[in-house]
């Protein structure tokens, strides 16, 4: 599947390779396939714009060593700035408070409900006792689905069935952790679009009620050029702690990861890699940057080159 | 509406009076397809037919270019090749015509179906759901609540049960109630699983048991916002099962969907259906020219 950017990069660095310096001229055309290449990942936009220009002087500003092809720094280069933009070291969840509150949002189908399953047992395995909320009184079924996730990891679920006020479920739910002695409450809530001003009102009393230790953004990798947006308005709304970057078991390029931190500077703190519960990773930026170059491929090309 | 009349305009100023699209006039346009996930290639194809037929028809006006762009794009999407579907009409079938649904997790699967189903309905249709998605967490639930909501039965064996024979047995009670449709909901998967898509041909062939042309169509379900992977879920999905349409879902959000354009052009599928929301009737038959002007609004 990465046929593509193999040959565009290696068309571009055919014009790199033989010339022992990086210059104006012979830098443009490498960076412009790479800028293409990041779209082509669904980096958004601009982003990719700002990303390479920002490439494109760092490698100008660069002696270039005699035993470093010009593709080779490039490719360097554009590696080293993806992971730097996604931040550097692993960032943990904050659980802060009796109980701590988890505050689970994103747009439908993101995966919210699937990850606070996952959460939920992780945060057990740390041997902290754990309640799952249902907030999502909308899709059809949503609470029968998380009550099925929470038998399946041995947690319990509060949900009130009858109630269509969510605010009022969470606050329910809160007295009743501490009730029960549970010191981690993880919030689902219903999937919501960034322009529907009430379901965004909504969520945005629901965290004010709450008053959440954590509130994490969940976000499908495979979405394409609309993250920022959706990351922006969340973020304002929310002002939320952190992503959860979803499906990572599949070969989207996951570009959407560098846009939502280029544009609201949040760190990534977990990705989802599939449907069961154990499907959960922390996040790395390293990585993440190769697989959105398509780096295996990258690497054997310049090492052809 | 607006915004898309000052880009004409702008447009219109870097291009009148010139026999050759310039650089700011192109940029202009790159940067709203790309944005729109219509892709560096497609957009590429856009800029160059724009550019030939420019080239040919001097002293262009802004008026022009205008139809000229949506028409370009338009004529990559695949003309829905029953005629004229204006409504949510359906070929004739001897005995039910079965839709089988497919698509990657979350995309939009299960309540599409409760919407079609509806819309059939109210087309004065009977309809009988198959729920053969037996993996999700609750996902039989899911499909008898909208079964419910729009009053048509479903069929199904429960969670964990084998979906191939839910879909036999829902085309044989369809068959037996002489149901005008039958639409199949299965589990989400994507393309990258081999196991899972092996089993959507299974899916398949147990229908055929019943009904030799089911399913007569094959319908992947794709996200609006999904960036360029969909163009792999399309070709990978046209592998596995053939597909016969497309519905876009959540195009009532800000993402555009645009990824459609080169996907209907590269398979040759009809995009059918869109989705605008998460009502029951929050589905609309595809309309090309509408969802190009789409692409240029703000
Ligand atoms: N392959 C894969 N599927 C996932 C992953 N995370 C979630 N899913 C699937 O994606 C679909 C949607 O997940 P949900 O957890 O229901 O998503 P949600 O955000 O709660 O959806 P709404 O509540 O409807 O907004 C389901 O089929 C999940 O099984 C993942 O990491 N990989
Ligand atoms: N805003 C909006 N939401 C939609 C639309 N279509 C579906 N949804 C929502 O998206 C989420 C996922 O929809 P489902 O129908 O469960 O998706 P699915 O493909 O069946 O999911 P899996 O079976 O888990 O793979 C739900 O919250 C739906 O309400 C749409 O057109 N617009
Ligand atoms: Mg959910
Ligand atoms: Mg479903």
């Amino acid at each position: 599947m990465f046929d593509n950017l193999s040959f565009k990069l290696d068309r571009a660095f055919k014009t790199l390779k033989g010339t022992g310096t990086i210059t104006e001229i012979n830098v443009a055309s490498t960076v412009k396939e790479i800028r293409r290449a990041l779209i082509d990942a669904d980096v958004n936009y601009k982003v990719a714009k700002d990303v390479t220009d920002r490439i494109k002087e760092e490698a100008l500003g660069r002696d270039v060593l005699i035993a470093v092809s010009p593709g080779q720094l490039l490719v360097k280069i554009t590696q080293e700035e993806l992971t730097k933009l996604m931040g550097g070291a692993k960032e943990d969840i904050n659980l802060k408070g009796d109980p701590a509150v988890v505050l689970i949002s994103g747009l439908q189908g993101s995966g919210k409900t699937t990850f606070s399953g996952k959460l939920a047992a992780f945060l057990k395995k740390q041997g902290r006792q754990v309640l799952l909320v249902g907030c999502d009184i909308y899709r059809p079924a949503a609470i029968e689905q998380l009550k099925t996730l929470g038998g399946q990891i041995g947690v319990e679920v509060y949900a009130e069935p009858e109630n269509k006020d969510a605010v009022t479920i969470a606050k329910n739910a809160i007295a009743h952790a501490k009730k029960t002695g549970k010191k981690t409450v993880i919030i689902d809530t219903a999937g919501r679009l960034a322009v529907d001003d009430k379901m965004m009102d909504e969520i945005s009393v629901l965290k004010s009620t709450v008053n959440p230790s954590e509130t994490l953004f969940v976000v499908d990798s495979m979405t394409g050029q609309d993250a920022v947006n959706t990351a922006k308005t969340f973020d304002e709304r929310l002002d939320f702690d952190g992503v959860v970057l979803t499906k990572l078991d599949g070969d989207s390029r996951g570009g959407a990861a560098i846009s939502i931190r280029h544009v609201v500077n949040k760190p990534i703190k977990f990705i989802s890699t599939g449907e069961k519960m154990e499907n959960l990773d922390i996040f790395y930026p390293d990585r993440m940057a190769q697989r959105i170059l398509g780096m295996g491929d990258v690497i054997s090309l310049v090492e052809k080159a | 509406e607006k915004s898309s009349q000052n880009l004409f305009s702008k447009l219109g100023k870097a291009i009148v009076g010139k026999s050759k699209v310039d650089d700011e006039v192109l940029d202009e346009l790159e940067e709203i397809l790309i944005t729109s996930d219509v892709g560096v290639e497609t957009t590429i194809k856009v800029i160059r037919r724009i550019e030939e037929r420019v080239s040919k028809e001097r002293y262009i006006n802004t008026t022009e270019l205008d139809k000229i762009l949506r028409e370009e794009i338009a004529s990559l999407l695949e003309e829905n090749n029953t005629n004229d579907l204006a409504d949510f009409d359906l070929p004739e079938s001897a005995g039910p015509y079965v839709i089988m649904v497919v698509g990657v997790n979350g995309v939009g699967k299960t309540t599409t179906i409760g919407k079609l189903a509806y819309q059939f309905k109210q087309k004065g249709k009977s309809v009988v759901l198959g729920a053969a998605d037996t993996f999700r967490a609750a996902a039989v639930d899911q499909l008898i609540l909208w079964g419910d909501r729009v009053e048509v039965p479903v069929i199904s064996h429960g969670m964990n049960t084998d979906p191939a024979s839910v879909a036999f047995d829902t085309v044989k009670k369809a068959v037996e109630l002489k149901a005008d449709v039958v639409i199949v909901d299965t589990a989400g998967r994507l393309h990258t699983k081999v196991n899972l898509m092996n089993e959507l041909t299974k899916i398949k062939r147990v229908m055929q048991k019943f009904i030799p042309e089911a399913p007569h169509e094959v319908l992947l379900v794709l996200d609006g916002s999904t960036g360029q992977n969909a163009f792999i879920q399309a070709k990978e999905f046209t592998r596995a099962t053939d597909i016969t349409s497309l519905a876009i879902t959540k195009l009532d959000g800000t993402a555009k969907g645009g990824v459609v354009i080169g996907i209907s052009d590269q398979f040759k599928i009809p995009v059918k259906y869109i989705g605008v929301g998460e009502k029951m009737n929050d589905l609309q038959v595809f309309n090309r020219k509408e969802f190009v002007d789409s692409l240029f609004k703000k």
